[in-house]
């Protein structure tokens, strides 16, 4: 067996890349409840791929024939109701964990120097599974798919001067039509996810190369005892291999009990009108994103101007990108962060859900309002950290990992 | 090997070829960014609709399809052209002073060729969602104010029943007024004007 590895490892580094990701690298002994959503979303983006796949064998991307192919696969193809469930709902369970996960980030610091380019490529990565889901709510050619993208696309027709351009192009059509469900589908199964899977690659060698952060916010690479391996960090296998089963499996736990007793999620990830085939004459009487983009929807709704409603989405994204230049403070996670800086990130995080919210609901001029005040609190986020995390009264970091 | 190497003329020669190899790259792209645009078979789909009137009640509204878009015909009262003009105040653009939203022989005070038979997309300007057409008097959603037009349920635009949009709503200009002319009293062709196509 050894010689038979010997013999690989002379020609490819197969142990040597099992050394540096997983039995020998280091990650802090101190992870909790809130890493386990990076090897979940890894488990997701497997699971959609794998579903996808099966799912185009059957499915037709046309507009005539598009709306049919999914329901046959709903009802004739043997378990293709599964199948194409665990795709539609995982996508919904996607966000739920990328949420998550970038929450850990903001929570502990995670962006910080020198782990800035992990951020940025988890930004990428966040910004791809968006236009990703995006495509893939086309597919099945029900009315919401067809007027959601209709709303979609139209955004780009409010840049000055290019736009409507821009936007017939993005179409191939005078409205969504036959030729934007070809380009869509294009896009969902092989464009972005090479780009996505490219993206993860990036995204795990830039934290190996830096090392994990942890809910202390310490350096482990400070403190190494005498073979030069950091005293608070334990290997990644078997430790959090083993962690991370038990993040899979309950997970899985609460992922079929949402498959197999709520699929469509009450129409949060399954809308109703999308169970009426495309009808380009007639727009339903309420449009509304799927939940995980309804906070930038809110945003782009609570701005009375065209143009600066469509930046103003743009820009809910883009300050995000801008997180680890904006933070002033020198400590990394909330647990000794100042007063200020909770205060800033409760607050932010009650803005975003509260947008969500306000976003699946009927622009009423109640709701315009406290969409507004909502955006406002959501750059303010942002635009004033430069200002509180440096005025910030943090607590002292400590040495090493503590056990709390 | 020769020890005085001139490096000058490598860099350059290295550049050069860069420049080359990218102008080529170039232009291998375009043609795979011209190919999404529209097709020669969309653009064709996009030929002239014969609409029959005849039939065409007052206050009906009738639509049929060009371009994949929906365009809307109906026939207004005597009462509704007389209400047009007493919006102005609360429009954005009464006297569709925005060229782009309709054809020139439409740009008057009721946005049409023939007073009472109005032809619109029906597409909003805002983000390009289907208005609902709401010709009652004052119905209580929308309030007492209304003297009927279209309501966008998308994000709450309005507009009269000439097409014009109406203050402190999203959308920013007037539903577009596609070119048509009439052929005799009882047909109208969308799509093109007296002098041809559009």
């Amino acid at each position: 067996m050894s010689k038979m590895m010997d013999w690989v490892d002379a020609r490819f580094p197969a142990t040597k890349m099992w050394k540096e990701h997983l039995s020998e690298y280091y990650a802090p002994k101190n992870f909790n409840f809130w890493y386990f959503f990076g090897s979940l979303a890894l488990l997701i983006l497997v699971m959609q791929i794998i579903t996808g796949i099966f799912l185009t064998m059957n499915y037709k991307p046309d507009a005539e024939l598009a709306f049919a192919s999914v329901e046959y696969i709903m009802r004739d193809v043997e378990w293709g109701w599964l199948i194409r469930y665990l795709h539609s709902t995982g996508a919904s369970a996607f966000f739920v964990v990328i949420y998550l996960h970038m929450f850990r980030g903001l929570m502990y610091g995670s962006y910080k120097q020198p782990r800035e380019l992990i951020w940025i490529f988890g930004m990428l990565l966040y910004v791809v599974l968006m236009a990703e889901a995006f495509m893939g709510y086309l597919l099945p050619w029900g009315q919401m798919s067809y007027w959601g993208a209709q709303v979609i696309i139209s955004l780009f027709g409010a840049i000055p001067v290019v736009g409507e351009q821009l936007a017939l192009w993005i179409r191939g059509d005078f409205v969504v039509a036959d030729a934007t469900l070809n380009r869509f589908f294009a896009f969902h199964v092989i464009a972005l996810p090479i780009v996505l899977l490219g993206l993860v690659v990036m995204h795990i060698l830039a934290l190996h190369e830096v090392g994990s952060n942890n809910p202390d916010g310490v350096e482990i690479k400070k403190t190494k005892d005498a073979n030069g391996k950091p005293l608070d960090g334990i290997p990644f296998h078997p430790y959090y291999t083993v962690k991370d089963l038990v993040g899979v499996v309950g997970f899985l736990f609460i992922f079929a009990l949402v498959l197999f007793y709520a699929p469509e999620g009450g129409g949060w990830f399954l809308e109703k009108d999308n169970f009426v085939p495309a009808d380009p004459l007639k727009t339903p009487e309420h449009i509304v994103p799927l939940w995980y983009f309804t906070p930038f929807y809110a945003i782009l709704r609570a701005v009375p101007d065209k143009l600066f409603g469509v930046i103003g989405m743009g820009m809910a994204i883009v300050v995000l990108f801008l997180l680890p230049w904006l933070d002033r403070s020198k400590v990394r996670s909330v647990r000794y962060r100042g007063p200020y800086f909770r205060i800033a990130l409760t607050l932010f995080i009650i803005s975003f859900v509260a947008l969500g919210y306000l976003g699946t609901q009927p622009a009423t001029d109640l709701y315009t309002l406290l969409a507004r005040v909502f955006t406002i609190l959501y750059f303010a986020f942002f635009i004033l950290m430069p200002i509180y995390t440096k005025f910030d009264k943090d607590k002292v970091v400590p040495e090493r990992v503590t056990d709390q | 090997m020769s020890n005085n190497i001139d490096t000058g003329k490598r860099r350059f020669l290295t550049a050069a070829a860069s420049v080359v190899g990218g102008a080529g790259a170039i232009a291998v792209a375009i043609p795979f960014v011209v190919s999404v645009s529209p097709s020669a078979k969309a653009e064709a789909a996009g030929a002239p609709v014969l609409v029959d009137i005849s039939q065409l009640e007052v206050g009906q509204l009738l639509t049929v399809e060009w371009r994949g878009k929906p365009v809307w015909i109906y026939r207004r009262s005597p009462e509704v052209l007389e209400a047009l003009p007493t919006l102005s105040d609360e429009l954005r653009d009464p006297g569709s002073k925005v060229a782009s939203q309709q054809p020139e022989y439409c740009q008057n005070d009721t946005r049409s060729i023939r007073d009472e038979v109005m032809v619109l997309v029906g597409i909003c300007t805002h983000l390009g969602c289907s208005p609902t057409y709401r010709p009652e008097l004052a119905p209580e959603d929308l309030g007492k104010e209304w003297k009927g037009g279209f309501f966008c349920p998308c994000h709450g635009s309005k507009f009269d029943l000439a097409g014009r949009v109406y203050q402190g709503v999203p959308a920013p200009i007037n539903l577009e007024v596609p070119q048509h002319h009439f052929q005799g009293d009882n047909t109208v062709i969308i799509g093109e004007d007296a002098k041809g196509a559009a």
